[in-house]
């Protein structure tokens, strides 16, 4: 099978802090990481490759080339090859423009099979490129994949995870699935596979090598405008009630019930 | 030293693995019970760890040592006594048979190990032979094709779960000293071989180590590693990387006292403050923080010298270990200080850190010993 997994490196958000004034992230000494997500998504696809011998996973990216660094993490997990989109016109990009780009690349491998991606990146948190790169690509798409129940060269049924439980849904491949945390835990890297990933190639591809116009991708063909971004108060600090359940329970209700919340 | 790209990410790797795998529940037991822990053992394997810088054809990862010690420190930031599963497939264990094994051997015994399927311990200290390794009394007797080993090793890490012991033992009774000794690896199942009972340690606890007890073993012919009388010569050269292995973790032990003390000082307040805010303490912190980082530089700059096989590398391993282990002894009490009656209890982890540090000046040739090559070296 040819199982292709979208990737994206992120600021590790555990390690980031929001400037009080401007309201943006503070990116400065904060690692990058592969989202975490994405490992997921890996993992799922390696998995296949486990068990369906001859199975390739190709791993596509787009960023900038320090993104490289994730995508050598993505080989030493165990990916056979890796693409990073990295151009200047494709920087500024939204969902909008980046699910373009990416479709764009994933349209020059041809045939493939199935194409795995983390449900959203701990950056924007937006959730929106799996879907839209499928959409753009003409094939259906399973969000929050909690478990694989069945795959074969035909077609898939996952569990699809919901607020309070899940549903069952069959696609026929070619597919998209994005995964949640749920559905594994992602395999190490191992030392020989982190010795193979830096003799290995990244393909790099830029707007030209995938067949768009400067227009088509980047800061140009993103509909999105950011106005302001801010960090909200701290809502103050909760207060603890203490006593036998009884005396805490008509304690809350009282303190519901002045509130007018009940 | 600035790393490249790849050992950044190798460390991203042990850091990872050590952070998600040593539990605290994982290291309470394994000091508790003073027992092996397998599944730790086997998670290991799959990340490579075992054969972190055995060459690829011998079932290895074929990394350096400079990879190598990164994986050292930051399993024994972790968990200084976790880091010897991984430590001894790759040094003392595999060392010897790497430098002088043939063809046959290096496949019959590297391959298993480097995959964690079998376990080399090291055996050369005995009970009236440790800093002097000169003075081994264990002796091997040629009888045809085989070896009669007779004697008792004593102190052998990893001895109580070893399939294959690298037994030093004297071949050449005339000799003096350190000549005539031969090294064997031998089959830990082999009629005559017996453990001594498990010693009940102070610190890295977890990893088993014992006495391993000859009466009349025959060892064939072809368990003999490198040749016959050069034994110590070349024990001398394997112990090298594995002084490397305690410089790496001592820096790991010195890295994570200074994390918890710096932790506790900024958490505990007294006089009204945060003690961090003491010069006292802050300075105290200052100093642990420059001497981990100037191990630091001792120990990876060795590793490189050792990758590029520099004439100077055995010297500047030996100051590695040396300095590394000291400091991280200094840097162990001067966080427990910091801790305070914290630092004397069990709760807090520096407590066990401070006993781990321990062995480091002494294991794989103590302080002294270490001093003596330093200078033997300045003044040949």
């Amino acid at each position: 099978m040819r199982i292709i997994v979208c990737a994206k490196q992120v600021p590790n958000t555990n390690e980031v802090r929001i400037d009080p004034v401007k309201g943006t992230l503070i990116r400065d000494g904060v690692p990058s990481i592969l989202n975490p997500d994405d490992a997921n998504a890996l993992e799922a696809a390696l998995t296949v490759k486990d068990s369906f011998p001859g199975t390739t996973v190709s791993v596509i990216s787009m960023g900038p080339p320090q993104a490289m660094f994730m995508l050598r993490e993505c080989l030493a997990m165990g990916a056979d090859d890796t693409y990073l989109l990295s151009s200047r016109a494709f920087g500024g990009a939204d969902t909008c423009a980046t699910s373009t780009t990416i479709a764009a690349g994933i349209r020059k491998f041809g045939k493939f099979d199935i194409i795995f991606g983390g449900r959203q990146a701990i950056d924007g948190d937006t959730a929106q490129v799996g879907p839209q790169i499928a959409m753009r690509l003409g094939i259906p798409v399973i969000t929050y994949v909690q478990k694989v129940r069945e795959l074969t060269e035909d077609y898939v049924i996952v569990e699809r995870q919901l607020e309070d439980g899940y549903e069952v849904i069959k696609a026929k491949t070619p597919c998209m699935l994005t995964c949640v945390k749920e559905l594994n835990t992602p395999r190490y890297m191992t030392i020989k596979g982190v010795e193979d990933a830096y003799k290995a190639e990244i393909t790099v591809w830029d707007e030209k090598d995938v067949a768009l116009l400067p227009e088509s991708c980047g800061l140009m063909a993103s509909p999105t405008q950011v106005q302001k971004s801010f960090t909200p108060p701290p809502k103050g600090k909760g207060e603890m009630l203490t006593g036998t359940i009884p005396e805490m329970t008509d304690a809350l209700v009282s303190k519901l019930t002045a509130k007018h919340v009940l | 030293m600035v790393l490249s790209e790849k050992h950044e990410l190798l460390k991203n790797l042990f850091r990872n693995f050590a952070e998600t795998e040593f539990t605290s529940d994982i290291l309470d037991e394994l000091d508790a019970t003073n027992s092996y822990n397998w599944d730790i053992h086997h998670k290991m394997i799959q990340a490579g760890l075992m054969g972190c810088k055995i060459p690829v054809e011998y079932g290895g990862q074929g990394s350096d040592n400079l990879a190598y010690v990164l994986m050292i420190e930051e399993l024994s930031r972790v968990s200084p006594v976790l880091a010897l599963y991984a430590n001894t497939p790759n040094s003392l264990g595999a060392g010897p048979i790497l430098q002088v094994g043939t063809e046959e051997q290096c496949k019959k015994y590297l391959i298993p190990s480097a995959k964690g399927e079998k376990i080399i311990c090291f055996a050369i200290t005995e009970p009236g032979a440790g800093s002097d390794a000169g003075g081994t009394t264990t002796t091997a007797i040629q009888d045809g094709d085989y070896f009669i080993l007779n004697g008792r090793k004593c102190f052998i890490s990893g001895a109580p779960i070893a399939d294959y012991a690298i037994i030093f033992a004297k071949t050449d009774l005339e000799a003096k000293g350190s000549r005539g000794i031969s090294c064997f690896i031998v089959d830990m199942k082999l009629p005559g071989i017996s453990l001594g009972k498990d010693e009940d340690k102070m610190g890295i606890r977890g990893y088993p180590t014992g006495d391993i007890i000859m009466e009349d073993v025959r060892v064939p012919g072809d368990c003999l590693l490198g040749d016959l009388h050069k034994g110590f010569a070349q024990a001398m050269v394997t112990l090298d990387g594995g002084r490397l292995g305690v410089a790496a973790q001592s820096v790991g032990i010195g890295q994570a006292c200074l994390e918890e003390a710096i932790k506790f000082a900024k958490d505990r307040k007294q006089f009204g403050r945060r003690i961090a805010d003491f010069q006292a303490i802050s300075f105290m912190l200052a100093d642990m923080a420059t001497e981990v980082a100037a191990a630091r530089e001792l120990t990876y700059n060795a590793a490189v010298l050792k990758d590029k096989k520099d004439p100077g590398a055995p010297q500047a391993i030996y100051m590695a270990k040396y300095y590394a282990s000291e400091m991280c002894n200094r840097v162990a009490a001067k966080a427990l200080q910091i801790h305070g009656g914290y630092g004397f209890v069990k709760d807090y982890k520096i407590e066990r850190l401070y006993r781990d540090a321990r062995i480091t000046t002494i294991y794989e040739g103590t302080s002294q010993v270490q001093q003596m090559v330093i200078s033997a070296g300045l003044l040949k």
